[in-house]
């Protein structure tokens, strides 16, 4: 059933599933709706590290070395522990600067240099092109495979069919058609393709899915269970051997070279960076990235050493190539359907790398080498053109099927002369020339744009020299000569044994010399001269941006004058004029703006004009274009080192500033408490105010009135004359008691008054008191009940006022009591540190509100201004300032309808006394 | 991101601690003829490390406070 049309068919429908999430994913993603916005999906687009070279490469690689094919994988779950500091410090700078590529990031952080950025793009391209084309090299092997089916036959060398005929030709004329399809659908001022990244995490689960199939047939299926192939491998002393490594420096020297060059692929391998980074939808996702992308790593390597072993005793005598062991065992073993579900496994595994490969290049090349260089080319007359959108998506387009092309011809030139797994790790020692100028970049402001370049250049040109160029001779390009005897002959310059260098493998020697050159020369070139001023603002925002990325801090650096004239058709060229103007106005409307008219040209708005372009076009060509229609006016290194230490100063400043502020809210409470409590006691004046006019002028009329009559009627009988002067003499006692009890008040409240302090006996002044208003008690035939402890200690007071406050809770018991059936009871008690005195009656009764404002001045229980007051309001708050005076407290007990008890205690020595004294000097 | 320190000290430490599992001279001492449970030594030690690392990776990440 495995003819050549049904694999294709299956095939195609594969894809067009593929299509379909992308289609999907898009249109989600244009709803606003992301499908993509998951920490799991991002995980699972992560596993596009997992191409063919894991696919059917590692079983190839552990039939030779064994347990050595772990160290690609293990290298990146060490590196997911970093991921926190390191991967989110990226996603950060990138968002903050719309980077949209590695050679971007690199080209951005050493000042924007075009020159920087295009040689990140060349080394990118050549370093990765021979990558592309082993999975060309993997989808045409594995159809050509199972096009044999049932018998096991290994492809010919590639070069041998004749061009039409190559199958590989076809699969990288589809996938280029696939990838433009994907990645170039339209331009966006982010470069991210949520459609894209669907499909990429749904293609991880399909190869994880195909390959522990396979690995479940293999281990249970053909034989039984862990167990039982290793058992069987025990016997096979080739097949012992696998089982550990040899125990040399060298061998575990390479192991540990392996594990550092993949801790530094899975940061920048260009195809990682597009998904880790430019296609971040939120850096939340990444936490859960952490474990979860080891996890796959670890599920998709626990039956490739079985499945090794297993193709090993299956085909003893090496007929079989061990890369395709994941695709033959299945096929000799007549497993039709599963040998199907492998290729299309592996055929996910290679479109899933091309596709994120090719958009991720075709960016760099587009942003980076072309566009560069026809905007500088006067004679296109670019300039003039309204609308670029096209261009750069042209541009993008073909950059795509270039690079497709170019893999395709590596792949018929280079043939078989390496095994997959050759091919990848060449790749990551190109990639891993990027770690020093990014680490250094990110964590040491004192990288400048010379030292990148020297760096890189030094890293790319061992690189080439000693695993590149040897390739290529392996592949019968050159001469086996040079490798043999070095070069022009010198056996100092042999390219796997630089300088005499021996014992170890190509990979690590390669990335030993190449890593010494690089950080070499990036560190020594750049301390040569200290950063410049873009150097410096760059390095700041990228190393701090942490500290940078919540402030408007990134316009700080720049000092000019702008046009938005200018500004938006410049935007519109690139971004199409609809798109421009639309971002414009979101601009606009932050910032509080309905048109785009109103907005004022400054710094901020040419930042964010030159990052929205950057998302376009890339950071270094957006910084030329914004420049050639704004005019700048150039910062000094001084200038932008001390807006530096004005910005650190700025910030002591700000955390002062809210100190202060904490402080003067704080003040402001108080002080608008103590205005409410003024504004009280001004009412409560103005209400004593006219309660006071109110009392003074009733015995006034009176005296007036009665004064009037006398006067203007002699004839006045004796018996009346007596009767109204009686009534005058009254009313003006009245008058003399309100005014002395205002007055007393006064004195009090102003410490003024007279204090004759003695030893007394409360005994005493408690039956004087009553004596004194027993005419009361008689007038209204109230009972009144004593109950007077004795031997009640003496206390230090003065006699006339604590008789002044008996006289006045007696006066008010009887005032609040009904005549008849009112009784007052009067008790002296003493008890610890204190003398008690309680004046009890069974009135009214006082609430609790009221309770709580009789004893302040000139409040009364009841309505002061509709019913008659039945006092001045001043005897409670004058007795409460007399009690207190000598220490003790007077207070009431009540509750409405039970009467209320009028208690005050007095301390038994003088301490309270004093201090009392010195509270009130204050 | 809640960029908790404890949380990236934990992950640092886990990264260290993945750099000595996997590496001379521990594995050295696992690369010898042998198996557990049917499961070559190597292969096993590398395998479980693996796991565990993942596993404390894992309870780091997921049982942090946000």
């Amino acid at each position: 059933m495995l003819q050549g049309w049904v694999i294709a068919s299956v095939s195609f429908a594969y894809l067009g599933v593929l299509f379909g999430i992308a289609y999907f994913g898009d249109k989600r993603a244009d709803a606003g709706r992301s499908v993509i916005a998951n920490p799991t999906i991002y995980a699972l687009s992560l596993a596009v590290y997992c191409t063919t070279w894991t696919f059917y490469g590692s079983v190839g690689r552990a039939a030779t070395t064994g347990i050595g094919f772990l160290p690609i994988y293990l290298g990146p779950t060490l590196m997911a522990g970093l991921w926190w500091y390191v991967m989110l410090k990226i996603i950060r700078i990138s968002k903050a600067n719309r980077i949209t590529s590695i050679a971007d990031f690199i080209s951005s952080r050493y000042g924007k240099s075009q020159s920087l950025g295009g040689l990140v793009t060349i080394i990118a391209v050549v370093g990765i092109v021979p990558y592309i084309s082993l999975q060309l090299k993997a989808v045409s092997n594995s159809f050509i495979i199972l096009l044999n089916y049932p018998g096991i036959v290994m492809p010919a060398k590639a070069g041998a069919q004749p061009l039409l005929q190559d199958s590989a030709l076809y699969i990288a004329m589809i996938l280029a058609a696939f990838t433009i399809l994907f990645g170039t659908r339209h331009l966006d001022a982010t470069e991210r393709h949520e459609g894209m990244v669907a499909a990429i995490a749904f293609e991880s689960l399909v190869k994880l899915l195909a390959f522990l199939a396979v690995g479940i047939f293999v281990t249970f299926g053909i034989y039984n269970g862990f167990g039982d192939i290793f058992d069987r491998a025990e016997l096979v002393p080739k097949l012992k051997a696998l089982m550990t490594v040899a125990d040399s420096g060298a061998s575990y020297g390479s192991w540990w070279s392996l594990t550092f060059l993949s801790m530094l692929s899975i940061m920048f391998l260009p195809r990682q960076f597009q998904i880790a980074v430019v296609e971040n939808v939120n850096e939340r996702h990444l936490a859960r990235a952490i474990w979860l992308f080891p996890l796959y790593l670890i599920l998709i390597n626990i039956f490739v050493l079985p499945i090794a072993v297993g193709g090993m005793l299956h085909f003893p005598d090496g007929s079989v190539d061990a890369d395709t062991f994941v695709l033959t065992l299945p096929m000799v073993e007549r497993q039709e359907a599963l040998a199907l579900f492998v290729f299309i496994g592996g055929l996910s595994a290679a479109t899933g790398m091309v596709i994120v490969e090719t958009i991720a290049l075709s960016t760099m090349v587009c942003n980076d080498l072309v566009m560069p260089v026809l905007l500088r080319w006067k004679a296109l007359r670019l300039h003039e053109e309204q609308d670029l959108s096209w261009l750069l998506l042209s541009i993008r387009r073909w950059a795509i099927a270039a690079i497709l092309l170019l893999g395709y011809i590596y792949f018929r030139a280079a043939g078989e002369a390496y095994a997959l797994v050759g091919i990848g790790l060449i790749s990551f020692a190109a990639v891993a020339q990027f770690a020093p100028a990014i680490f250094g970049g990110i964590y040491w402001k004192g990288g400048t744009r010379q030292g990148a370049i020297a760096g890189l250049t030094a890293g790319f040109a061992v690189w080439t020299y000693t695993l590149l160029l040897p390739s290529f001779a392996k592949s019968g390009w050159l001469s086996l000569d040079f490798i043999k005897e070095g070069l022009f002959g010198v056996t100092l310059l042999k390219p796997q044994q630089l300088f005499g260098l021996a014992g170890l493998d190509e990979i690590s020697h390669s990335l030993f010399w190449s890593m010494l050159a690089n950080i070499g020369c990036y560190v020594a070139v750049s301390l040569r001269r200290r950063p410049d001023v873009v150097e410096t603002s760059q390095g700041t925002l990228f190393v701090d941006v942490f500290r940078h990325t919540e402030g408007a801090g990134r316009s700080r650096f720049w000092r000019g004058s702008a046009q938005v004239q200018d500004l938006l058709p410049l935007i519109g060229r690139f971004l199409g004029p609809e798109r421009a103007r639309e971002a414009f106005l979101a601009y606009a409307r932050r910032h509080g703006q309905t048109s785009i008219e109103q907005l004022q040209a400054n710094a901020d708005l040419v930042h964010f004009a030159e990052t929205l372009l950057a998302g376009a076009i890339g950071g270094a060509s957006a910084r030329v274009m914004v420049a050639s229609v704004v005019k700048e006016e150039p910062l000094g290194i001084d200038e932008v080192m001390n807006i530096l230490d004005e910005a650190s100063q700025v910030r002591a400043y700000s955390r002062q500033l809210e100190q202060k502020s904490r402080e003067l809210e704080a003040a402001t409470a108080e002080l608008r408490a103590a205005n409410e409590r003024l504004k009280e006691l001004d009412r409560m004046k103005d209400d004593f105010m006219s309660t006071v006019t109110h009392e003074l002028r009733t015995p006034l009329t009176s005296i007036r009135a009665f004064s009037e009559i006398l006067l203007e009627d002699p004839k006045t009988n004796l018996a009346n004359r007596k009767k109204f002067l009686a009534i005058i003499v009254k009313e003006t006692e009245r008058l003399t008691r309100l005014i002395n009890q205002v007055l007393d008040m006064a004195k009090i409240e102003s410490g003024n008054a007279e204090w004759h302090t003695a030893e007394i006996d409360l005994h005493e002044v408690i039956e004087e008191s009553v004596a004194a208003t027993s005419s009361l008690f008689g007038d209204k035939r109230l009972s009144l009940d004593m109950a007077l402890e004795g031997g009640v200690p003496k206390v230090m007071a003065d006699r006339d006022r604590l008789i002044q406050v008996m006289l006045n809770l007696l006066s008010n018991a009887v005032k609040f009591c009904e005549a008849d059936r009112g009784r007052v009871a009067v008790k002296l008690s003493a008890g610890g540190d204190a003398v008690r005195v309680d004046v009890e009656d069974n009135g009214p009764g006082i609430s609790e509100q009221d309770q709580r404002t009789i004893f302040e001045k000139f409040r009364q229980v009841g309505d002061t201004m509709t019913a008659k007051p039945q006092g001045t309001g001043l005897g409670l708050p004058i007795s409460r300032q007399i009690i207190e005076h000598f220490g003790g407290r007077l207070w009431v007990e009540s509750s409405p309808g039970q009467g209320a008890t009028f208690s005050f205690t007095l301390p038994l020595n003088r301490e309270g006394d004093t201090r009392h004294e010195e509270r009130t000097e204050k | 991101m809640n960029r908790s320190i404890i949380t990236g000290q934990r992950l640092a430490a886990i990264f260290l601690l993945g750099c000595v599992l996997f590496n001379y001279p521990l594995i050295a001492l696992f690369n010898k003829p042998g198996e557990i449970v049917d499961i070559p030594l190597l292969y096993f030690y590398l395998f479980g490390a693996w796991a565990l690392l993942i596993g404390l990776m894992a309870l780091a990440i997921e049982r942090r406070k946000e």
